[in-house]
């Protein structure tokens, strides 16, 4: 059997960010939503099971108790088994302690894993760190910009990755954390049976003991790296709106181009 | 922790498929020299990763820029690059140098690299910084958007090296010249010998001719979003683009959709510019887009949605239709 950790992550909806007066960023009342690269990540998963069949999903978050929510829907979608880590000494976390967490997590839990599986980025924070930190420290090959794969057996996977300037081909063996782009595909739907087994399921719940992790190892105190200041972002242009006619947008556009004065005549 | 990590400023001179320097290490030694300054002058070292018989290729690239010494591997198996084999060697010439700040280009590689190397030397790692800047403590302070670009944060690092990611075209170049002598040091690979690289790469076709397209060096970049709704709304823009001289883009749902290249997708999941000119066309402004653009010297904004948040950044809004717009426009005398 092929067993595959799927890694994801509950992150506050960044298209809907509010801001106090202070200019702090609100953070109640805002709604929690799976990172949409790892929607990705969960598809390319229950693809590979699709096509081997044999095959056990295992998904692992890190993140408080309502992200429950998040696990039973991916249980409902294809995936076997689930794993919420969370205690609150995991709190404030960089991408360090986060992928430390995670693969002491992954060790415990699913030892034997052959494939990790996790999104490219995650929206709000974007560092596309967290993958390549779990893959170090569980000491494995490591394969990101992914956009699909192209065979896969017991064995290895071939893999398509997406990068600045081209395409590439590349074949791993196991184990191997993959980290996954985006990829145009129709959004699962739960079946009844889905959903019954997701509400059956037992949802495992691991904290900082049973994962072996001493309490300064984690969140906070375990993280290199802390956040001295935060503001908010302002732009600098001058934002001026024009309601033309068509003409006049045109003869508009056509002098801001001239007077810019980059044209090569 | 105590600091024994004093031996200046790292620097990833990554090289392109076609095996030249990277231009974002360019960038990433221009703010080397400020961050050098404000320490008082420390040290600036390179690391490269080169194929048998090319060093002398580069060495030229590295003069009178201010590199005090450059690391370089050369091994046949790292003429491609390979995550395994090339943070193994790197990790270990940190662990021996002790630089206290290592800064790496945010690019596909450089974001592949970098949190394998901070990882295993249990340091911090700050992606994609657009400020990076010296504190009154002396430590780096990086500053970088987070929330989808709306927030900033600027974070500091407890352990050494402090490391930091910077996207290209982040940071400017000037041509300065350095008058400093640099030293080319050739490190051991036999560590590799005991390594496996799992990850074979079959096969790898460019998409476009350069990894540094014409979008890097562009004074004047036409982008479509959404509002540009299919091929032929690319096409006009093509069209609009060659009339101007300009150089096109995209945004991630364009891209998304299939309407241009991952190349040429501009924002928080693909390019950073910083043209002239940056004419957005049928894009709403996204706050994943914007951070990829707002640092356009001027920008026009052409949209049918008087209410879209693109007009809340640029310099000339213009509120109309592209389809009705432009056509005309190809039609003026120039």
């Amino acid at each position: 059997m092929l067993k595959i950790a799927l890694c994801v992550k509950q992150v506050p909806d960044t298209t809907d960010i509010r801001w106090t007066e202070n200019n702090t960023i609100q953070r109640e009342g805002v709604e929690s939503v799976i990172n949409p690269y790892d929607v990705y990540a969960a598809e390319f998963a229950l693809k590979i099971k699709e096509q081997l069949k044999d095959v056990e999903i295992t998904v692992f978050t890190m993140g408080p108790n309502q992200a429950e929510d998040m696990l039973r829907k991916l249980l409902a979608i294809g995936c076997d088994k689930a794993v919420l880590i969370s205690d609150r000494k995991f709190a404030g976390a960089d991408t360090y302690a986060t992928g430390k967490t995670i693969s002491a997590a992954i060790k415990t839990e699913l030892p034997d894993f052959d494939l990790i599986v996790c999104g490219q980025f995650a929206v709000d924070g974007d560092t596309a760190q967290t993958g390549p930190c779990i893959a170090e420290f569980l000491n494995i090959s490591q394969v990101t910009y992914t956009q699909k794969f192209e065979k896969v057996d017991k064995k290895s996977i071939e893999l398509k990755r997406i990068l600045e300037n081209g395409i590439e081909r590349v074949k791993t063996t196991y184990p191997a954390l993959i980290c996954v782009l985006e990829d145009k595909f129709e959004p699962r739907r739960p079946t009844i049976n889905g959903i019954k087994f997701a509400s059956k399921q037992e949802i495992r719940v691991c904290d900082a003991q049973i994962i072996g992790l001493e309490p300064e190892q984690v969140g906070l105190k375990g993280s290199p790296t802390y956040v001295s200041r935060a503001f908010r972002n302002m732009s600098n242009h001058n934002a001026q709106k024009f309601e033309l006619s068509t003409e006049e947008s045109v003869k508009l556009l056509d002098e801001k181009i001239k007077s810019l004065e980059v044209k090569d005549a | 922790m105590p600091n024994e990590n004093n031996s200046g400023i790292m620097l990833y001179a990554q090289l392109t498929h076609e095996n030249y320097i990277h231009t974002v290490f360019f960038e990433l030694l221009e703010k080397a020299h400020e961050l050098s300054q404000k320490l008082g002058g420390v040290e600036i070292s390179a690391v490269c990763f080169t194929s048998p018989d090319t060093i002398e290729g580069f060495k030229g690239a590295f003069q009178n820029m201010g590199v005090n010494k450059v690391y370089y591997f050369e091994d046949k198996r790292l003429e491609k690059y390979s995550t395994q084999y090339y943070s193994k060697l790197f990790t270990e010439l940190v662990k021996e140098v002790k630089p206290e700040i290592l800064l790496i280009g945010a690019t596909n590689q450089g974001r592949d690299l970098a949190p394998r190397i901070s990882s295993s030397l249990h340091t911090g790692l700050t992606a994609d910084c657009i400020e990076l800047d010296i504190n009154e403590k002396g430590q780096l302070a990086a500053t970088r958007p987070t929330f989808g670009g709306e927030l900033m944060a600027t974070i500091l690092c407890k352990n050494y090296p402090q490391m930091a990611t910077v996207r290209p075209n982040v940071f400017k170049v000037h041509s300065v010249d350095y008058h400093a002598d640099t030293e080319f040091i050739r490190k051991d690979t036999s560590i590799l010998n005991g390594l496996k690289n799992d990850v074979e790469i079959i096969e790898f076709k460019k998409t476009i001719e350069n990894e540094i397209n014409d979008l890097d060096n562009a004074d004047i970049v036409v982008a479509g979003g959404m509002g540009l709704k299919n091929e032929k709304g690319f096409e006009l823009l093509q069209k609009f683009a060659d009339k101007i001289g300009g150089s096109v883009a995209a945004t991630r749902p364009a891209v998304e959709n299939g309407l241009a290249p991952h190349s040429i997708q501009i924002g928080q999941t693909g390019k950073t510019v910083r043209p002239k000119v940056y004419i957005a066309c049928g894009i709403s402004g996204a706050i994943q887009h914007t951070v990829g653009m707002d640092k356009a010297e001027h920008i026009i904004a052409i949209n049918n949605d008087p209410d879209a948040p693109i007009f809340g950044i640029a310099d000339t809004g213009i509120v109309g239709d592209f389809f009705e717009i432009i056509p005309k426009y190809l039609e003026l005398q120039h």
